[in-house]
Formats: structure tokens, sequence, C-alpha cells
């Protein structure tokens, strides 16, 4: 056993977390007030190499491990959850399931931009009547000559404006049993017949570009096809699992974020002529939310070594998620009841946390997912 | 060019400092790279990209300082030392440290050498000085810009918020100021890069050097932490009277006058 981190992992942490202070922390109320994705800082998380941390060197990425992305989305997510969620998503979600799945040809079109930060990519998965129940996807793709036709309906698709291509599961035909078999294709989105817009208006992670995608008869080569086109359903299993550690990760530092606010805070704030920390009630309230943030810290850590040590890590990764994001949503809501009147302002920040937190229990699979998917593991 | 940069770990002092039993407790500190050699660094990385050669960051400390050197490493300098006095020296000051570097330096042909100003912990700003006299070249304090042509070196410094412009020659040495730079991230593939790169770790034994050769000139007698801020006070009432209860407070109180 040891709980120590590399050298690197340690520095990297320290990199995104001065970065985040200086470059993120000052912008994190405007940029959700505005609701305006952030480009120029994801341009500058590009250039620092954060877009290609898990994926090796020969895909221009920096050839390094999960603990270390983790790490980073935690630094950003404790300064701004729509900054740490769209990175979150650009890493696990659009880059990653084409190093896992993608043929040599794919990898060195589509991936190398993506871990080299030149491009963001996105994974479209959910539909209007399909989300939890991903099987029920309805988007179809048909084979014609050479090429896919695609049509169907993508809603909630995270940085989907801003990106290059976009993963989109559809289905294309049915096995022996009459099921249908769902795919993976590779759509570049100045592809004819795509339709991107986002015009939600969301409780949270207001800064973070959500979108809503229609695909008109749109056409793509067969190669795009991501990986094996019978295993379209497994295959984002696996990319789920993967995202679930960042997603635990982004909780996490929301957690820490409120944890650090709440503290300092109640240093501070004084009331009956002593510092509100002095009291036992608003102390407990302090001690449960270290306990837990640190609890978090340690399953995150557990099961992005697991990922890496190449081991079974789906459970741990729904456990960490699980228990993250709902801990980042109490440690939020106390931050906030720690803060008084003054938590309840945007000012304080800490009401943000809180909304953005929420997001947490439902994308990349809702907390009762996140139960099922364990209870799954257990045999159940 | 043969490029050279004087770096120290120091403690974050943006974070609690706790001092206990006359010292400052290393336990909760952060460490981080003294901010004015971070200057340095990334003036080293640019002069070495506009001029060619090699730069070398060489830091006087202890084990831990490898994390230092390695993000300086992270940032583009080519390789690092690691005089590691852990062992053999207890108590230390800057005539320690210029005694070492020294030594350190004799053999080594420095086209330019790059400190920081002061380090933010003890803030003496003599090691920089002190190395160039003790290798007999000329030094430029707290710099804000530099330019070398050939072998002549026109630099900028900041005297008290102005500008002193002056002229000298290679070999040099020079401290940095806020200003002169942005000190750059170090990227992710840097850090991984990082791993790689040589770092070498001497002892002073290597340097040909014992405890007594580098015993301190100077004695802490004591460290303490500066007095809490108190509260202000706001003076109400007539001006005139304001006036007299300032002064009779700047008497009794404060007792500055
Ligand atoms: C800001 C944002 C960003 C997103 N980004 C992406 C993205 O990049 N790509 C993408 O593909 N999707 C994305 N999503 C979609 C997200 O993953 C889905 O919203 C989520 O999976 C839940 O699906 P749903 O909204 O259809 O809810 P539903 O599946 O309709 O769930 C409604 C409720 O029923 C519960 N429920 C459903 N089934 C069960 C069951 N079997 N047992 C118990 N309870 C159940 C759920 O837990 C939930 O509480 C994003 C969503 C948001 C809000």
């Amino acid at each position: 056993m040891n709980f120590e981190l590399t050298k690197e992992q340690e520095m990297t942490r320290k990199m995104v977390r001065d970065y985040a202070e200086a470059k993120i922390k000052p912008r994190a109320i405007d940029i959700d007030v505005k609701a305006e994705f952030p480009e120029d800082i994801f341009k500058e998380l590009g250039e620092l190499g954060l877009l290609g941390i898990p994926i090796p060197e020969e895909y221009g990425g920096a050839g390094s491990d999960t603990i270390t992305y983790a790490l980073a989305v935690e630094e950003i997510g404790r300064v701004c959850g729509s900054t740490g969620l769209s990175y979150a998503a650009a890493v696990s979600l659009g880059a990653s399931p084409i190093y896992y799945f993608g043929t040599e040809e794919q990898k060195q079109e589509f991936l190398v931009p993506l871990a080299e930060g030149k491009a963001l990519g996105s994974f479209g998965l959910t539909e209007p009547n399909a989300g939890s129940d991903a099987g029920g996807t309805k988007t179809t793709a048909i084979k014609d000559g050479d090429d896919f036709i695609i049509n169907g309906e993508k809603c909630y698709i995270t940085n989907a404006s801003f990106a290059k291509q976009i993963i989109v599961t559809a289905v294309t035909g049915k096995d022996d049993r009459g099921k249908n078999i769902i795919s993976a294709i590779i759509v570049p989105t100045d592809t004819e017949g795509m339709t991107i817009s986002s015009n939600y208006d969301k409780m949270g992670v207001r800064g973070s570009d959500t979108a809503e995608i229609v695909l008109e008869d749109v056409r793509v080569p067969q190669k795009n096809l991501l990986g094996d086109p019978q295993q379209g359903f497994k295959q984002f299993l696996h990319t789920l699992d993967g995202g679930r550690i960042s997603i635990a990760a982004l909780g996490l530092g929301i957690a820490q974020g409120s944890l650090d606010k709440a503290l300092s805070y109640a240093k501070e704030r004084k009331q009956f002529g002593q510092p509100i920390s002095s009291f036992q009630a608003i102390q407990f309230k302090l001690a449960d939310i270290a306990m837990e943030v640190e609890l978090a810290r340690n399953m995150i850590m557990k099961a992005a070594w697991l990922k890496d040590q190449g081991k079974n890590f789906t459970k741990e990764a729904a456990m960490a998620k699980l228990y993250a994001t709902e801990t980042a949503f109490r440690a939020a809501n106390q931050a906030i009841q720690i803060h008084g009147g003054y938590g309840y302002m945007r000012e304080y920040e800490v009401e943000r946390f809180l909304r953005d937190a929420k997001l947490l229990e439902i994308g990349e699979g809702t907390s009762e997912i996140q139960r099922l998917v364990i209870a799954r593991q257990l045999g159940c | 060019m043969n490029i050279y940069v004087l770096l120290k770990k120091t403690f974050d002092t943006e974070e609690k400092i706790q001092v206990s039993g006359g010292k400052i407790e290393d336990d909760g500190a952060e460490f981080i790279i003294n901010p004015y050699d971070e200057y340095a660094v990334e003036e080293a990385i640019n002069l070495r990209d506009t001029h060619g050669g090699e730069v070398t960051v060489v830091t006087v400390g202890d084990e831990e300082s490898e994390q230092q050197l390695r993000t300086a490493l992270a940032m583009g300098a080519d390789q690092a030392v690691l005089i590691n006095t852990e062992d053999d020296v207890e108590e230390g000051d800057q005539v320690t440290t210029v005694k070492i570097l020294e030594a350190f330096f004799k053999d080594k042909e420095a086209d330019i050498i790059l400190a920081g100003n002061v380090a933010i912990d003890e803030a003496s700003g003599q090691v920089g000085p002190r190395l160039a006299d003790k290798l007999d070249i000329p030094y430029v304090t707290t710099i804000t810009a530099i330019n070398i042509d050939g072998e002549t070196v026109n630099i900028e410094r900041d005297v008290e918020g102005d500008v002193e412009k002056l002229e000298t020659s290679l070999p040099l040495l020079v401290t940095c100021q806020q200003g002169l730079n942005e000190p750059r991230y170090p990227s992710l593939p840097g850090i991984m890069k990082a791993k790689k790169k040589p770092l070498e770790e001497l002892e002073i034994d290597d340097l040909d050097l014992d405890e007594d050769d580098v015993e301190p000139k100077t004695k802490t007698t004591e460290i303490y932490l500066p007095p809490e801020k108190e509260a202000g006070k706001v003076l109400e009432g007539e001006i005139d009277d304001q006036v007299k209860e300032l002064v009779s407070l700047l008497k009794s109180e404060a007792k500055v006058l």
C-alpha cells in the first residue's frame, strides 16, 4: 500500500491548481452568469497538454495516467464546474472511445487533434426518449454503398456546438434474437444534414456547452464506424465506466471547493461575539464535509488506480461517481448553510456549487443507475 | 551558451505558516519554487531558445528539492543539479550557500548565471551578488529586461520603480525582478519529459568541502510571526478633535511619537 502520488502526478496537480486559480477562478461567476463556453480557456488547456493526459504520446497525448487525469479534473472543478464538466467530457467521452476502439487510421485522423488540444470531440448517446435506457436508441444508420445514412435526434450533448466531430450511437441492424444492434459512428460536425443548436437554459454548469443535434440524412463513410459493429453497446458502457471516474473527480473538486469556502468563512464570520467556527453545530458540519471529501477522494483514487493497472474497475467507478457526486451536493448545500444569507448570493459562489453539483447526480448515469450498476456487480 | 539558474525551494507564503519551537513547521507547509527564481528559469529558457546552448538549474537543498528541480525541467530546462546538504549542514546562511556554489561553479565556465532577486522566505538578496563577487564576474540585480548580442549585454533594471539602463558583458550574473517575464506553466508533455532529463545529485564532499568550510557567519536567535493585525479604528467627530485624538493615540497606544 502506498498513498503517495508520484512526482509527476504531484507536479501536474500543482500546475493545474495554479492555472485554475489564476486563469479560471476569476472568471467563474461570469462564465455562469453569461452561460458562455470559455473557448479561450480550452485553447490554453490544450496548449498545456491537459486534453491529452491519458492518451499515449504517439497519438498526440501526454502518455500519463487516469490518476493524473482525475487530479486535473478535481482542480478545475474546485473553481469552476462548467469548465470542469466540459473538460471531463472532452477527454473521457470525446477522445477516449477513439483511443480504446478506433482503428489506426481513425486515431490519426480523429484522435490526434483532440489529444493535442487543437479540437474538441463529443459523445452523443442520449436521445429525447432514450436516457438511462440507452438500449432504447431510435437513431438509425442505414448502409448505402460505402456509406451510412444517419437519421435521428440527440439531446443534452456536451460540447457539441464546439466539437470537430461527434461519436453518435445509432441502430445499425438486428441480431439473431431480433434485438437492435447499436453501433457508434464518428460524425464530423460539418457533415451536411447535421443541425446543432444549444438553446437550453440550464440550472447549473451554465458555461458548459450543451446541445441538441438533429441528424437528417447525414452521410458518412462506413469506415467511420467505431470499433466492433456488434459491440457498440458494450463499448459505450466501457466508455461510461471511465467517464464516471472523471465525473466523480469533478464532484470531489466541487466538494473540496465547498469545504474550503465554508471553512474560511466560518473562521471569519463573527456572531454572538465569536467566530461561528467555534460553535459545535458548525464544527460538526465542517467535520462531516471534510470526512466525506476524504472518503470520496480515496474511492476515486482507487477506481483510477484499478483502471491504470488494467484491472476491472466497473464497480469502483460507479461507487466513486455515486458517492463523490452526492458528497458534492451535500457539501455545497452545507456550505451555503454555513454562509447563511451570504451563501444565497451569487458573489459567494457556493450557491453555484450546489447548482453545478446537481448535474453530476444526473449526467453519465444517474445516481439510481449507479446503484443498479453496483447491484449488478454484486450479482443481483 | 552555457546558462545556469540558481533556484531555491521555499515555503509558499500564501499558505498558512506555523512556527513552533523557534522553527518554521515543515510538515503542513506547501513548498514551491521561489517565485523570483521562476522568472530566472523562464528567462534562461528564452535565452537558450534564442542563442542556443543549455540551461542547468542548480539548487542547494535537501532530498525534497528534487520536486522543484523537476518542475524547472518540466518548464524546459535541460538538466538539474541538486547539492544535497541534508546530512552535512545543520545550520547554514548565505555564506554557506555561496561557499558551496562557489565550489560548484569553479570549473563550470558559465556564460550567464540567473538568480532570483530575493528568496521570499529570508529575503536577504545576498546569494547572487556574493557569488558573482567570488567568481569575479560582474553582476546586475533586479533586472526587468535583458538583451544579449555577442559579448555585449543590455539590461534594464528596476530601481525603486524607475528604470535604469546599462550595458555590460558576459560572463555575467543577474538577479531577476518581477516584470522580467511571465513564467510559463509546465505543460503535461513537459512534465512527462522531465522524468527522463538528467538530475545530478551532489554532496558537499563531492565539491571538496567539509562542514567547517561552510559554517555560517550569522546566528539565528529567534523566529516569530508578526503580531496579528488588529481591527482598525475609525475616528469620529470634528476634524480638529479627530486630529487631537489621533496624535494622542499615536503617543499613548501606538507609542510611535
Ligand atoms: C448538462 C448535461 C450534459 C449532458 N451531456 C451528455 C453528453 O455529453 N452525452 C450524452 O449522451 N448525454 C449527455 N447528457 C444526458 C444524460 O446522460 C442523461 O440526462 C441521463 O443519462 C439521464 O437520462 P434522462 O435525462 O433521459 O432521464 P431518465 O432516464 O428519463 O430518468 C428519469 C429518472 O428515472 C430514473 N430511472 C430511469 N431508469 C431507472 C431504473 N431502471 N431504475 C431506477 N430509476 C430509473 C433516473 O435515475 C431518473 O431519476 C447530459 C445531460 C445534461 C443535463
